[in-house]
């Protein structure tokens, strides 16, 4: 009797990797699922921090497509080791601060090491030739492969038959004529596959899971890079561009203004990290202030803040300010109107 | 044979999937019957870490929720 072979998928959450494990599930593989955290792949977590998206399911879809699957799955936390791909990525950034291609040789490679640690015989992955500009075409598959160090471990089952033969392939574990040879940006053969599967339920195509590819949130790491100074973050950093208004009115510091209670509470968790302000005459949003301030710059800040409560038309508030260590004091400051808050203050 | 232990699990302020990867991180340290308790602030956990659970082999115990936070308690599964 044959070895059983084993195989891991990389799960994204979306229908292609689904897909491509299933095919290969199919072939009678041990497929289990990996699953890398970038800190960048955050589509939950907005849901998580806004109160007004309680009422939505919060799911995690990579867990849920392991589940849909029957296979287990590994979610690996790698943070620390993204940063040299998203601060210095060898084959640049997309549209915007999306490193598709590093990104993807990267994930392929901590596959390639987690196949070897667990003596697991190839990975697989959910890619169609064609499908992303900037990492998912005929000539960049090859270098994924190569430049990952997972050379002919690496199986696309979605697109298998328009690529060379495979180790997998060559070798017998998984059947060439039962794979696939799916191109292009269309979704019908995905979908007509998800439905000979029995697969009703999956997530919207993927590409919505990386913050990387919003224009708004690269702005955001653009200018928090532009204000300290060098390409340097930690996880705190990126979370909280995801949350509030980020206004910038001079170069030294920035004010995050929570923009419903869920962000305010998030934001909470940040009092011992930041200097925070908030109007306690009237109510209003809990507001971080980040960088170092002059005693001009607070009370020009306290102004701002002033802006987004609920006493913005009275000539005067009053604005209490939390030092990190919990101490406060409390300055009366006029709020500065509308036009003031100047659309360029916006990040 | 090995008493059952207890351990608690501090995941607050952690945002989805951080929670879960902390609980996966834990329970490799844990042997089958030990319990962890997960005190989390993301209520994206009450679908996660049963989730995680269910295809790993653990077993929840209890969900407990209350003052924003999210207390879960497994039990680890035969490893």
């Amino acid at each position: 009797m044959s070895k059983q072979r084993k195989a891991v998928a990389l799960i994204s959450g979306g229908l292609d990797s689904m897909l491509a494990a299933k095919i290969v599930m199919e072939q009678g593989v041990h497929v289990e699922g990996i699953n890398f955290f970038t800190g960048f792949c955050v589509e939950g977590h907005t849901h998580a921090i806004r109160a007004q998206d309680n009422a939505k399911p919060n799911r995690n879809n990579a867990l849920w497509v392991a589940e849909q699957l029957g296979i287990k799955l590994h979610i690996v936390d790698v943070i620390q080791e993204y940063k040299k791909v998203l601060i210095n990525p060898k084959h640049g950034y997309g549209t915007h601060m999306n490193p598709c291609l590093d990104c993807k040789i990267f994930m392929v490679n901590k596959a390639k090491q987690w196949i070897v640690e667990n003596d697991f015989d190839f990975i697989i992955t959910g890619e169609v030739i064609g499908q992303r500009p900037m990492s998912q075409t005929k000539s960049k598959m090859p270098i994924v492969a190569k430049q990952s160090g997972a050379d002919d471990l690496l199986l696309r089952p979605m697109c298998a038959k328009n690529l060379p033969a495979t180790k997998p392939e060559l070798e017998g574990w998984v059947d060439r004529e039962k794979l696939h040879d799916i191109t292009g940006r269309s979704r019908k053969p995905q979908i007509e596959m998800a439905k000979q599967f029995g697969i009703d339920d999956y997530s919207q195509p993927a590409g919505g899971c990386c913050f990387l590819t919003d224009k708004y949130y690269s702005a955001k790491l653009v200018d928090l890079w532009k204000a300290q100074g060098d390409k340097d973050y930690e996880l705190d950093d990126i979370m909280l561009l995801k949350v509030g208004r980020h206004i910038r009115p001079k170069p030294n510091f920035k004010l995050i203004v929570a923009r419903e209670e869920g962000e305010g509470r998030f934001l909470q968790g940040y009092k011992k990290e930041f200097i925070s302000m908030h109007c306690s005459s009237h109510p209003g949003p809990l507001t971080l202030i980040d960088g170092e301030m002059s005693a001009e710059d607070l009370y020009f800040a306290a102004r701002v803040v002033a802006r987004y409560a609920q006493g913005r038309d009275e000539d005067q508030v009053d604005i209490t300010i939390t030092q990190k260590d919990g101490s406060e004091r409390t300055i009366q400051v006029k709020p500065f109107s509308k036009a003031e808050v100047l659309n360029e203050w916006h990040v | 044979m090995q008493e059952a232990i207890r351990e608690t699990l501090n995941a607050r302020r952690l945002l989805c999937p951080l929670p879960v990867i902390r609980t996966q991180d834990k329970v490799k340290q844990l042997n089958t019957g030990d319990q962890l308790e997960i005190i989390c602030t993301d209520p994206g956990v009450m679908h996660d870490i049963p989730a995680w659970c269910r295809i790993n082999g653990h077993k929840v115990l209890e969900t407990n929720t209350g003052n924003h936070e999210y207390i879960i308690i497994i039990e680890v599964g035969a490893k």
